[in-house]
């Protein structure tokens, strides 16, 4: 990664707006990342998958029938709601090149809370817990094969839990 | 796991919800810590959903990620499941229990 220049761009407030200007592999990127999530909740569906359940997490931890009930009433805006946050990170973002993205406060939410799904997608699949250090994480699988899936992986969750950060800063300023 | 209680037939449920009408026992929200989400985001979170002080909203965070899990809400069973998904929405790790 890197041409020698800044690896991750950051959000910066602009009145009430958030805005940063993404460079081409970084739009390719979270369009992929996005797409990704729009999958998983719509013809990937699957509540087996890990995933899934930590996106819909059992409400009653003591009682699946319970959960399930719950989830009956709420399974459905839930998932759409997650669907719209995904498609504001596209809906955002140019097909491709480089670009500016410019978010108002409703945009910005979406924003913040489609990064997070898409992070808590890639924690799962990525296996990280609280013990984790990404930086080791990182020497290690790059060690092992510097062009393997994990590697790029830990690369993509490291990057959005930049970006999000930033997001948030901006939009708390 | 153990059997659920508040599952079982019992002579306080309300007939039209099912739930144990036990008025001195409120319900709660709880917010698990996980390992992906950031803490300003947590704190932010609770800030957004439930009006409270960056102050109030940190150190509910700190208890999460300290403790494990944290008491964010509580009151009645349908407010507090209602919080929960609120919560699910922001991607926090949320269940509901009786307090």
């Amino acid at each position: 990664m890197g041409d020698g220049g800044q690896v991750v761009t950051f959000f910066r407030r602009s009145g009430q707006d958030c805005v940063a200007t993404f460079r081409p592999d970084e739009v390719r990127l979270l369009r992929k990342v996005a797409e990704e999530v729009v999958g998983l909740l719509t013809d990937g569906f699957d509540r087996e998958d890990p995933v899934v359940g930590r996106l819909f997490p059992d409400v009653y931890p003591d009682s699946q029938k319970d959960s399930d009930e719950f989830r009956r009433f709420t399974e459905g805006d839930l998932k759409t709601a997650k669907i719209d946050q995904a498609g504001a990170i596209l809906a955002a973002l140019p097909e491709e090149g480089e670009g500016e993205v410019r978010l108002d406060p409703e945009a910005s939410l979406a924003w913040l809370r489609g990064l997070n799904d898409a992070r808590l997608a890639l924690g799962i699949r990525l296996e990280i817990t609280d013990d984790t250090l990404l930086d080791y994480e990182l020497d290690e699988a790059i060690a092992e094969d510097p062009s393997s899936p994990r590697v790029f992986q830990l690369s993509v969750y490291s990057y959005l839990g930049y970006l999000q950060d930033s997001l948030l800063t901006a939009l708390s300023r | 796991m153990t059997a659920a209680p508040h599952t079982a037939p019992s002579q306080t449920a309300d007939p039209d919800t099912g739930y144990e009408l036990e008025p001195d026992r409120p319900w709660v929200t709880i917010v698990h810590n996980d390992p992906v989400n950031l803490m300003n985001y947590v704190t932010w979170v609770f800030q957004q959903l439930f009006g409270y002080s960056k102050d109030k909203a940190e150190l509910l965070m700190l208890d999460v990620h300290h403790k494990g899990r944290a008491v964010v809400s509580c009151g009645a069973r349908e407010r507090m499941e209602y919080d929960a998904s609120c919560l699910h929405g922001y991607g926090l790790w949320a269940t509901v229990d009786k307090s």
